[in-house]
């Protein structure tokens, strides 16, 4: 059914990712699919990494970490962004197209009123990719 | 000092730098949370201490107009007449710093690491540098200036070519237009772009090579150590987002004035309050759209835009005007330039105090106190490049597009007002009566189709407005989310529409001469931040490998 699941990560809340990672393994083991986790970063020093070379290291450690913990095969895929809070939901779309993925799983928060003005990550990329989404609530 | 070291999975940048060795992480100081459904994540007292401090004072000029007019009124003559000499001297000194470190060794010390690679091709950089970094300026000052400069502000004593009764002195006419155009460049040429240098250098460099937060109390690590991230850091950063906010408000009341200037010229729409708030709220509106399409999607795009028309209009009046003379104009600007820069920058023993206070001192405390947001703006575009490149790019290639675009508009001008004085509108909005909005206009009236290349120009002007405004807001918001590119939406939106709203406010309230004496005051303090900067720039440079 799914061969390739792409799970969109942020490196700084991956302790409240857990219910989303395993889903997307479960679903991995049992479609025999292979996991991308997808990083977004700027070019810019942040808390996880002082330069877009260590941020993908981090990224790179994190799915092997996961391949290890889940018997999984995985692999990484960052993403450069000029301006991350703004190009994250359709850079993410591009990616669902550059990976082949043909399911997501990600993490998204309660719908609320803001959800009329600024759409959640996971809604946009619901409203706006070919692929299935599977947004998990945190 | 943290060389690569895979297994704690924090290795060098792109290729050698030597990254600061600190245990602060970006953003640990930071609020997050929401407000109902709105998320936020602030740097808190950075945050709240500039916006407070801004309302305060917005207060103050509202509550208290005649006093606050009073005592700004008499600030900003005091503190150019007072400190003239520090501000032009401090020029001078950044000027040389940044050509010092062109054909210094250090200049091979790439930002972002030696194999880092240019996030943004030449024209996309040269856009949105030229768009945040003279804006609107060029648009109210590219007539007014050099006729002003040629005709009364007299710069080193330079003999106007008019007598008291308005007629031509033919003898100081030569000199006279040469001494216009080459003071004008001064104002617009080196000076102003080694400033924003220097900032965006030191920005770049701690950030990309050093990997500190993006925000200006980065650059003084190699000063303060540790105790950039307490109260020194905090203050360096609120006086950055004073100097920012305050600088863009006083560009927002050029802009809206101006603005309305030419819609009363080509369309008759009354010059008052209510057109330009008007104006200001479409054109914060517009902000408010580019700031939420992003970095590429909004702001790169209307500079790109911004530019092209630019282009069109420079053009235009280039082939509209006297094209050769113009040329030669430009030549012999440019020459003036070169002899007299060194009488010009000169901070001491002059008499010109209506040039040299009045204008010189003013843009220096003007472009100092924009240089966090036009410094931190480029180095946000700038990664990849060398220190060579990216002094050369920022300090020679804008000069001289301000030069060809002042040649340009003030050459017609000048030309209009000298080859028939009696009917020229440039001498009547600039000489006559002193009305700097219309100075622009005028001098579009004596070239062709100036019907179409009105409304141009108006639509230049509310371009230029938008894209400072949606720079200044990305760059406000970095700062007080301590340096976090990726900062809720929402903040953004905040502080655009803060600026629109202190700008209305301050319109309606007749504060806008008191918001220009506090770029000024600001702008005093800050030339001492920057001193400090070029101290730090060495020290960071000698620390990095070539």
């Amino acid at each position: 059914m799914f061969n390739e699941i792409m799970v969109p990560v942020d490196l700084r809340h991956v302790a409240n990712l857990t219910k989303t990672l395993t889903i997307a393994a479960d679903l991995a083991h049992k479609y025999g699919a292979r996991i991308t986790y997808v990083g977004v970063t700027g070019s810019e020093p942040s808390a996880i990494a002082h330069s877009p070379e260590e941020y993908s290291q981090k990224l790179a450690q994190f799915a092997a970490s996961e391949a290890a913990a889940h018997g999984l095969n995985t692999r990484d895929h960052m993403i450069v962004a000029h301006d991350p809070a703004v190009d994250l939901n359709h850079k993410l779309a591009d990616a669902v197209q550059e990976l082949h993925a043909d399911l997501v799983v990600m993490a998204t928060h309660l719908p609320n009123v803001a959800d009329y003005v600024w759409a959640s990550h996971g809604g946009h990329l619901a409203t706006h990719s070919k692929a299935s989404v599977f947004l998990v609530r945190d | 000092m943290a060389e690569a070291d895979e297994s704690q999975g924090i290795p060098a940048p792109e290729g050698d730098t030597q990254l600061i060795d600190t245990d602060y992480e970006i953003g640990q100081d930071n609020v997050e949370g929401s407000l109902g459904p709105i998320g936020f994540d602030i740097h808190n007292p950075v945050f709240m201490v500039s916006a407070l401090a801004v309302m305060a004072f917005v207060f103050y000029a509202l509550a208290l107009p005649q006093q606050a007019s009073e005592i700004f009124g008499a600030l900003r003559p005091w503190l150019t007449s007072t400190f003239d000499w520090f501000f032009l001297s401090s020029a001078d000194f950044f000027v040389l710093f940044c050509l010092f470190l062109i054909v210094s060794p250090w200049g091979k010390v790439r930002l972002g690491g030696k194999d880092a690679t240019a996030d943004y091709s030449y024209i996309g950089w040269f856009a949105m540098l030229f768009a945040a970094g003279m804006g609107i300026g060029l648009m109210f000052f590219g007539v007014l200036e050099p006729v002003y400069h040629m005709a009364i502000s007299s710069p080193l004593g330079t003999p106007s070519p008019f007598d008291a009764d308005g007629n031509i002195i033919p003898a100081n006419v030569e000199r006279a237009k040469a001494m216009g155009l080459a003071a004008t460049i001064y104002h617009w040429g080196l000076h102003p772009w080694a400033i924003y240098a220097v900032v965006a250098l030191a920005l770049g460099l701690f950030s990309y090579n050093k990997g500190l937060p993006l925000t200006i109390r980065s650059a003084f690590y190699p000063i303060f150590g540790e105790r950039i991230w307490g109260w020194t850091g905090h203050v360096i950063d609120i006086l950055a987002v004073f100097a920012t906010l305050f600088g863009l408000a006083t560009s927002l009341g050029f802009g809206a004035q101006q603005a309305n200037a030419g819609l009363n010229h080509v369309f008759g729409v009354p010059i008052d309050i209510t057109v330009q708030v008007i104006l200001i709220t479409v054109i914060t509106g517009i902000a408010l759209f580019s700031v939420l399409r992003g970095l590429d999607g909004g702001v790169k795009l209307l500079s790109e835009i911004n530019m092209g028309i630019a282009a069109l209009l420079l053009l235009f009046v280039l082939f509209a005007g006297p094209t050769l003379v113009i040329f030669s104009d430009f030549g012999k600007g440019l020459l003036a330039y070169a002899q007299e820069i060194i009488p010009l920058s000169n901070p001491i023993g002059r008499t010109d105090d209506s040039y040299r206070d009045g204008w010189t001192a003013f843009y220096w405390a003007w472009w100092i106190s924009w240089s966090p947001f036009v410094g931190m703006f480029i180095a946000r575009v700038s990664r990849g490049r060398t220190v060579r490149e990216f002094i050369t790019c920022v300090l020679i290639i804008p000069s001289l597009v301000c030069v060809l675009w002042m040649a340009v508009f003030g050459g017609v001008a000048i030309d209009q007002v000298l080859s028939d004085p009696a009917t020229s509108a440039v001498k009547a909005q600039v000489i006559d009566s002193y009305n700097p909005p219309l100075s622009l206009f005028a001098m579009l009236e004596g070239l062709p189709l100036s019907s179409i290349t009105s409304v141009i120009a108006i639509v230049l002007v509310i371009v230029f407005f938008v894209t400072s405004s949606d720079s200044g807001s990305l760059v406000i918001d970095t700062i007080t989310a301590g340096g976090k590119v990726d900062a809720p939406v929402p903040q953004r939106v905040f502080w655009a529409t803060f600026e629109g709203a202190v700008a209305i406010v301050l319109l309606v309230g007749g504060g806008l001469s008191a918001l220009q004496a506090m770029v000024i005051s600001t702008g005093l303090p800050f030339t001492l931040v920057l001193l400090l900067m070029c101290w730090a720039i060495i020290k960071g440079l000698r620390a990095e490998p070539r």
